[in-house]
């Protein structure tokens, strides 16, 4: 049944093809109006050469900015369906003794090795330990961190951006979060800091926004912000989309890092992947 | 014959995103398993995706970047040197909000599998029945 | 060269995608749609769409197949179709 459906709408769309522009014609309907504007504008409106990243964030604020705020919803709604605030006392327990490598199990109510140096807690699934994909790991992790803040700050003379940028940082610390093990990690970059980062960033937006508006001109219009940075209205434009990037740079990194943490541990942030 | 050449290479990445998106359409009306819908709910997005970049490609057109934008000398920007902009962007964010529901239906598949023990969608109908 | 470089990337899209539906192992189809969307990044990329490329690499092959293996790792692995 599926397939006579799919091979009927299908073949329906085949069909439709033959009214389509051809590929790589420039004379396209999609080519010819409102982009060539976009080309040969961009870099007197803003002076960025990067013309995906001056549309995305100044000549289209408004659909970015709502964007930003559909993966916090997101998020939110991660947050909600799966979290569990009172985890109950798991059966048992798993602890490393490191001089020796050997594991103990510690069922429910036996005395726990706290606060040692020689036992760490391990996870009852997942218990690699392999120092190669630790200590690699651990090298890397700082050049991933470099190359993201390179990105979203290079977004407007390179391909990159906040989006592009943020994801690779949320993707720094899932490694570490994969390599060790996710308590460690939520050590390093808590839940509440992954959620405070994620509004801060929308927030960070919004107020950018929302500064232009104070300063007389219209709402994400970056140009009023010219007497801040002591620079022309141009330069201010791209002055502005900085900002709003470094905000969504936030907001997507948060999100992401958050997003990993609920499925990961299925809401009890207590043993993950 | 060299119509037929020239309707197929003008036409070829239109019907790759026709296949992509049958492949999953189907996976979504057809499959039993939830994380096979919610793959073929990706896959359903990402060809509409190549379909918008399809659209904005031309012949020797390079990326949308301008070129020698802070040299001294400033040349005038042709917008048939340079792909169309706008499908990038927003494919740009439609991607970013696909990952974003992509993490919404896994949260919702984790919550059904923590009730009902199983992600095939007829057992979980027939445990609904039950009840 | 260069269509011959894209009609390669085409056909591997289709049969990654076909792949990733039809395998009988959710680890497996999680890991088939990651090489799904690196295909699909490198076929943006040749199409001239740099930024959408990069995004597609870091959000599609990177973040959710790593989200896909965290879920099936935290329910089941088997399926039936």
């Amino acid at each position: 049944m599926g397939k006579i459906i799919v091979l009927l709408f299908g073949s329906f769309l085949v069909y439709c093809t033959l009214d389509f522009p051809d590929w790589g014609d420039p004379g396209s309907p999609a080519s010819t109006h409102v982009s060539p504007y976009y080309i040969e504008q961009t870099l007197e409106d803003t002076s960025v050469p990067n013309i995906v990243t001056a549309v995305l964030a100044d000549y289209r604020g408004y659909d970015t900015m709502f964007e930003t705020i559909v993966i916090f919803t997101a998020v939110a709604a991660c947050f909600l369906l799966l979290r569990k605030i009172k985890s109950d006392e798991p059966e048992t327990r798993m602890y490393r003794h490191i001089p020796t490598g050997t594991t103990f199990r510690i069922k429910k109510g036996g005395r726990y090795p706290r606060e040692s140096v020689d036992f760490e807690r391990i996870d009852l699934q997942w218990v690699p330990y392999g120092v190669v994909i630790k200590t690699t790991c651990r090298l890397i992790i700082p050049f991933i961190q470099i190359f993201a803040l390179y990105v979203i700050a290079h977004g407007h003379h390179s391909p990159g951006g906040g989006f592009q940028g943020g994801v690779i940082l949320g993707a720094s610390v899932i490694v570490y979060a994969i390599s060790s093990n996710l308590r460690s990690s939520l050590n390093r970059f808590g839940e509440r800091i992954a959620v405070l980062l994620c509004t801060l960033g929308v927030f960070l937006y919004a107020a950018t926004g929302g500064l232009c508006l104070l300063l007389g001109a219209n709402y994400l219009d970056y140009s009023a912000l010219a007497p801040i940075f002591g620079v022309d209205p141009v330069t201010a434009r791209s002055h502005g989309i900085l900002m709003v990037e470094i905000g969504v740079g936030m907001a997507v990194m948060a999100a992401m890092i958050s997003l990993y943490y609920n499925l990961s541990s299925g809401g009890k942030f207590d043993e993950g992947l | 014959m060299p119509d037929l050449v020239v309707i197929i290479t003008a036409k070829l990445n239109y019907w790759v995103y026709i296949v992509l998106m049958m492949v999953g359409l189907y996976a979504m009306i057809a499959k039993n398993n939830l994380v096979k819908k919610v793959v073929g709910m990706n896959i359903l997005q990402t060809a509409i995706i190549l379909f918008f970049i399809s659209i904005g490609t031309k012949h020797n057109a390079t990326i949308p970047i301008i070129q020698h934008a802070h040299g001294l000398e400033t040349h005038a920007v042709q917008a048939v040197n340079y792909a169309n902009p706008l499908p990038h962007v927003l494919m740009l964010t439609a991607i970013v909000v696909a990952v974003a529901t992509l993490g919404v239906a896994l949260a919702l598949i984790i919550r059904l599998h923590r009730q009902y023990h199983t992600l095939e969608e007829d057992e979980i109908l027939a445990q609904l029945e039950e009840d | 060269m260069m269509w011959v470089i894209e009609m390669i990337v085409l056909i591997m899209v289709v049969i990654t995608a076909i792949g990733a539906i039809t395998v009988k192992d959710l680890l497996g189809a999680a890991i088939l749609f990651g090489a799904y969307s690196f295909m699909l990044c490198l076929l943006w990329a040749i199409m001239g769409a740099v930024d959408v490329a990069f995004t597609e690499a870091s959000v599609g092959a990177g973040i959710s197949t790593v989200l896909f293996v965290a879920a099936v790792f935290r329910t089941s692995r088997r399926t039936r179709d």
